[in-house]
């Protein structure tokens, strides 16, 4: 347990025939960590995080997470690995919409068995229940997804996170839709329930304001050496 | 089985789409499935006109001929058989029955034909003997019993008189010159051309030419015998044999036979034969609702292609979850078994209700029976071919959902 929640070596990334998006020789984030990242629109946080939930694979070097080499898996294998250890809250919160959010809560435990049986033995609908008791959307539960407001729906995105309390839980601009109010509710719910599942927490936002309330707080454009290039 | 539930919300949410895919696919079904019908219900109803008959003699002609125009009652018969040479044949060791068959003038588009009571008794069409709706067989010359289209186009009662020689019925002739028959007898529905003739004695029917001789006059060939009816030539007869091991070996008799010039037809064989040109049309067919099939199941192909251009980010989603390769294939692979299994089920409804509605005014107007039988095995065979086929078709999207790649998936803009 002494390795760190996320550890990057000399990663470098570019989309197919593009320029360098990332170029990062160093970066960790230790376990129970609140980690802040910011950075302007388009520098690359989006695609730091798809690097560090195992979506995409660096173009060179190390990407480990728990202590595991993502790049000596098959994709099949990051796939089941996410979906054990990493909560992802995406942008778009990419909840399903023909589900009911008390379904799209539910859905990892019940597509990942390893994910399951994080849940100690409890039912995925009680644990539903239960994280949506502690963001605040309990009395939603059987409503469809469409029925919701932005504010509630990241809020399902983030309990859908949160089931079966994986490891590490990234968010990638959970908050861009709220006004400031909502922003420092949702934050708070955010950081008890993260807190409360024991889960390293990487954050990405463009939000500064934000810094203050994390642990600790990274620039991307510090880290990485690819934005440097393209800066000077 | 969770996996088959999502695949259900999914269609679900997208119910136009699904409706009109399965529509499609039912549609195909029950085309495939209703030709198919059709086509066991013509084949047997064709197969099944004469059953139980070793052999069927006429003059001398082509096995077509002979067996149009008795068993169907269509085209000319290719000439006579003598009274004698009949007797003859009737007292053959081999024989065990025969039914004498003749050829009368028609009736108002119906023909008249004049047999014996055997014809009641022996006579066979798909296991059934010829049963009355009322009334009897006629026994008298003066007696006629109806096929059942006969009464219910002419209104032919029991107890009604039937003026039955040629042309008589429009000009009018003293009582006692035409020869009136009284009908004894309608025959219950046969969906055979049975339902389209009149049957009389051969004593009525030889009653029924001399009237119409009288009349004629100069045309004479004489006044008629007495026994006239005994002896006069008939167009053809069906026999039973007592071993049908023997039929072979009295055909060729028959055929051989130089006392009277004879053509013995074995009905099955000439059926078949016949049925060897008509069937063609048949196969056409089958190959016309088979290609409206793969039309249906390439339709469902393009419903669920397109809909995984609009769903890549759900299968992003549901991979970025937790979904692995196996359980993304099975989904849609769920999904479009569903559909198939959907359209395949409807698809048999459409047809069962089609036939349950057609069955009757088929039966009327075209004089086959379509039996609302259960699926034959050939039908579940294509039910099967269909589901599998509809299953299979969303390996398509399943492959294709795998291999787009996760990150593209989850940046698709909404």
């Amino acid at each position: 347990m002494t390795e760190p929640a996320v550890s990057l070596q000399e990663v470098r990334f570019a989309y197919r025939g593009g320029a360098p998006v990332l170029d990062i020789p160093n970066l960790h984030v230790a376990r129970g960590e609140r980690l802040f990242l910011h950075g302007p629109s388009g520098s690359g946080k989006t695609t730091l995080l798809g690097l560090i939930a195992g979506v995409l694979s660096p173009t060179a070097g190390r990407v480990q997470v728990l202590g595991s080499d993502l790049g000596a898996m098959g994709s099949a294998e990051r796939d089941r690995f996410r979906a054990a250890h990493v909560g992802y809250v995406f942008q778009m919160f990419n909840l399903i919409p023909y589900l009911s959010v008390r379904e799209n809560i539910t859905l990892p435990a019940r597509l990942s068995k390893p994910r399951r049986a994080r849940l100690g033995g409890a039912e995925p609908n009680a644990e539903a229940a239960r994280l949506a008791a502690g963001l605040e959307i309990d009395a939603r539960l059987d409503a469809p997804i469409s029925e919701l407001s932005v504010g509630q729906q990241q809020r399902v995105a983030v309990a859908r996170a949160l089931i079966g309390a994986p490891e590490l839980i990234v968010c990638d601009e959970p908050t861009s839709a709220l006004d400031a109010d909502r922003r420092d509710r949702f934050l708070e719910l955010l950081f008890a329930s993260v807190a409360a599942a024991g889960s390293t927490l990487v954050f990405v936002s463009h939000d500064l304001a934000l810094a203050e309330r994390f642990g600790r707080t990274v620039a991307l454009g510090q880290v990485n050496r690819a934005s440097r290039v393209v800066a000077a | 089985m969770f996996l088959v539930s999502l695949a259900w919300r999914s269609l679900r949410a997208r119910f136009t789409i699904s409706l009109l895919t399965v529509s499609s696919i039912a549609l195909s079904v029950a085309l495939l499935i209703g030709i198919e019908h059709l086509r066991v219900g013509v084949r047997e109803s064709f197969a099944g006109t004469i059953r139980g008959t070793d052999l069927i003699v006429g003059a001398r002609g082509g096995t077509t001929q002979v067996l149009l125009s008795t068993v169907f009652g269509m085209a000319t018969p290719s000439g006579s058989i003598s009274w004698d040479t009949y007797e003859r044949w009737k007292a053959h060791p081999a024989v065990a029955w025969t039914i004498p068959y003749s050829l009368g003038d028609s009736h108002r588009g119906f023909r008249v034909i004049g047999t014996t009571e055997e014809f009641f008794t022996r006579y066979r069409f798909r296991d059934q003997s010829v049963t009355f709706a009322s009334g009897r067989a006629p026994s008298t010359d003066r007696e006629v019993a109806i096929g059942h289209e006969v009464a219910q186009r002419l209104g032919y009662a029991l107890g009604a008189e039937v003026v039955l020689a040629h042309g008589i019925a429009e000009v009018s002739f003293a009582e006692h010159e035409v020869h009136p028959f009284t009908v004894v007898g309608i025959i219950a529905r046969t969906s055979t051309p049975i339902d389209r003739a009149l049957y009389v004695t051969l004593a009525g029917l030889t009653e029924m030419h001399a009237a119409e001789q009288e009349r004629g006059g100069g045309l004479m060939m004489g006044p008629p015998s007495e026994h006239a009816h005994d002896e006069a030539p008939i167009t053809a007869f069906l026999l039973g044999t007592k071993n049908r091991f023997e039929t072979l070996q009295l055909q060729r008799e028959m055929n051989e036979d130089r006392t009277e010039p004879l053509t013995a037809i074995i009905p099955g064989v000439a059926l078949a034969q016949l049925w060897d040109v008509v069937g063609n049309a048949e196969q056409a067919l089958r190959l016309v609702s088979l290609f409206t099939l793969l039309v249906g199941l390439l339709g469902m192909c393009v419903a669920l292609y397109a809909s995984l251009e609009s769903r890549r980010r759900e299968m992003a989603v549901l991979r970025a979850i937790g979904a692995g390769p196996r359980s993304i294939v099975a989904l849609l692979v769920s999904e479009s078994a569903l559909l198939a299994l959907s359209g395949a089920v409807l698809g048999v409804l459409l047809v069962y209700v089609g036939l349950a509605v057609a069955a009757g005014p088929v039966e009327a107007r075209y004089g086959f029976a379509l039996g609302v039988s259960g699926l034959a095995r050939t039908e579940w065979i294509f039910l099967g071919m269909v589901v599998f086929a509809g299953t299979l078709v969303g390996l398509v999207p399943a492959w294709k959902a795998y291999r787009s790649s996760l990150a593209d998936g989850l940046s698709v803009k909404v």
